[in-house]
């Protein structure tokens, strides 16, 4: 790693470490050990989220060659909101499939990750198929998700549609232990699974065909990156709700402050940006506007704002 | 030694390149000639892997080119396309030593450096060796690719219309070093020309392609003839010699 890059990257992680600190221990008060615990847990699928986030994110940049692409047009935000909106709407907020989070973790996920499956299966029986094509089958069956959506949401009963309204921002106030720990499980057997294929990640930078001259065996390369994406995207959105708005900003801004191809590099980089976006963001959330706002909110409002200064110094520079 | 045996290919119904049987010569230069559309980038494509054919068989060192391992091929060939978009920014170092990707799979030993070094001094790409490519000239970013081509160090080495947006001197002296490759070091190399001039006076070998089909191939030599042009491009050509050289002039 260039020296450069190295003092960056401490400054980030630094900086990340602060932030964390500063949310474990900012006015705490009455009991240490049970705030510790609450905040614990958050940070700790902040921390979850980030990763998965971030990577999957990056990932998805460098197969699709494209910077302002994210994994969200792959439809999985909208098929999350739909199963919601679905279960409240035939089943009732009361049921357990509703009510219980360890359930609907497990049923959000398995169905997420079967969607994908079912996706990419019905699509790679044809031996080399155009990422572009599969894009545009995410969209379309996106946007049907999120029609089918919205349509229930209008006929449902309006204290039932606080339920699903309430899981339609990302949240970290309602995460619990166990389903925190099947997370983990998850995403750390996909960034496992991933290191296999880590290598090729620089090449694929280089396009399609340059990869393949060198040796890359692209188009199974492509249908693992696409189920390592798949699976990492449905941990993070079982377990918070839809996020991936954090993935296109982290990444723009971490490719502007290191701008190298170096996955080893990019990639820690952008998940240290997103620990400090999602836990500044959190923060900002709890204790400056008491939950006035959605997290979203903040992060694209600062993180944009960040992206446009890099921008005008780039172009003055 | 590179064959291929009954190649097909087909977008959607229409036939691009039929049951071509074609033995390239070992350590040679040979260019493809033809129209536009005859199929000559195509049959580089299938040749080079990157194209997938619908029927026929591609050998490559007496073994079909899908038996290749990916990594193993990649050291035995190498294919430059005349476009190549990417939205990595690099320095032409990095460029080239992505060439020694097949052998280093991404971590460079000090052989490899070796390597790199070497391409770089023989395209005279030293001074450039931190610039970055998106500030290079198209003639430039072309040497920078060939020099890749060159630390990969394949047997085979096909390439896609590489005289594309070079100037003439630019021009000239990609050919001239292609034809070193050669003479230097043994390399076998195919390459799609649309300039038949530059054909002829750098090439060995020539195959001449029509609708999908090869309808002449021999040596330089017996190719550049006004009957067998004739053939090829479907209009009279003049052939005249300067310097032992045969030009075909076709501006009038």
């Amino acid at each position: 790693m260039p020296r450069k890059s190295m003092i960056q990257m401490s400054a980030l992680g630094a900086f990340a470490l602060l932030s964390c600190l500063l949310f474990m221990f900012y006015k705490i008060g009455g009991s240490w050990s049970f705030a510790l615990e609450e905040r614990g847990i958050k940070l700790a699928a902040i921390g979850l989220t980030a990763v998965a986030i971030a990577v999957s994110t990056l990932i998805f940049q460098t197969l699709t060659q494209n910077r302002i692409l994210t994994p969200s047009v792959m439809g999985l935000d909208s098929l999350y909101m739909l199963f919601q909106t679905l279960l409240v709407f035939f089943i009732g907020s009361n049921n357990p499939l509703m009510a219980n989070k360890n359930i609907n973790f497990i049923a959000t996920l398995v169905l997420m990750i079967a969607f994908s499956f079912m996706l990419y299966h019905l699509l790679f029986r044809r031996e080399r198929v155009s990422i572009y094509f599969l894009l545009l089958l995410g969209i379309v069956f996106g946007t049907l998700f999120q029609n089918g959506s919205s349509f229930m949401q209008m006929l449902i009963d309006p204290n039932e549609f606080l339920i699903v309204q309430g899981k339609m921002f990302a949240s970290f106030n309602s995460v619990n232990g166990p389903v925190l720990g099947m997370a983990s499980i998850v995403l750390i057997l996909s960034l496992v699974y991933l290191a296999y294929w880590f290598k090729y990640l620089d090449v694929l930078r280089l396009g399609k065909d340059q990869a393949i001259n060198l040796g890359v065996p692209y188009f199974k390369l492509a249908r693992h990156l696409l189920i390592i994406v798949s699976i990492m995207v449905s941990v993070a959105t079982a377990l918070v709700g839809p996020v991936t708005f954090l993935g296109l900003l982290v990444v723009n801004v971490t490719y502007q402050l290191f701008d190298t191809y170096r996955h080893k590099v990019l990639i820690p980089g952008a998940i240290l940006l997103s620990i400090i976006a999602l836990v500044f963001g959190q923060w900002m959330v709890e204790r400056i506007f008491t939950f006035n706002t959605t997290l979203s909110v903040i992060i694209n409002f600062i993180g944009g704002a960040y992206f446009i200064y890099l921008l005008i110094k780039e172009s003055r520079g | 030694m590179i064959e291929t045996k009954q190649i097909t290919k087909k977008y959607q119904n229409k036939t691009v390149l039929n049951a071509i049987d074609l033995e390239v010569p070992e350590k040679k230069i040979t260019a493809f000639i033809g129209s536009n559309g005859a199929g000559k980038s195509t049959l580089l494509g299938i040749v080079s892997r990157l194209l997938k054919k619908e029927g026929g068989e591609v050998l490559i060192d007496d073994m079909d080119i899908n038996e290749w391992k990916s990594k193993a091929l990649s050291k035995k060939l190498a294919i430059l396309k005349q476009n190549n978009q990417m939205t990595a920014r690099l320095t032409v170092e990095d460029l080239v030593s992505f060439g020694r990707f097949p052998y280093s799979q991404g971590v460079l030993t000090k052989d490899d450096h070796e390597k790199v070094t070497e391409a770089l001094a023989y395209m005279g790409l030293e001074p450039l060796r931190k610039n970055y490519l998106d500030a290079l000239s198209g003639g430039q970013q072309q040497r920078a690719y060939i020099a890749m081509i060159i630390a990969q160090d394949t047997d085979y080495v096909l390439l896609d219309e590489p005289l594309n947006n070079l100037d003439m001197k630019n021009a000239v002296q990609m050919m001239k070093t292609l034809r070193r490759l050669v003479d230097d070091f043994g390399k076998t190399i195919i390459l799609v020309l649309h300039d038949i001039n530059f054909a002829s006076c750098y090439a060995d070998y020539m195959v001449g392609l029509k609708n999908g089909e090869i309808v002449a191939q021999g040596s330089t030599e017996e190719i550049m003839t006004s009957d067998k042009l004739k053939d090829i491009y479907d209009m009279h050509l003049d052939i005249t010699e300067i310097n032992q050289c045969k030009y075909c002039l076709y501006f009038k």
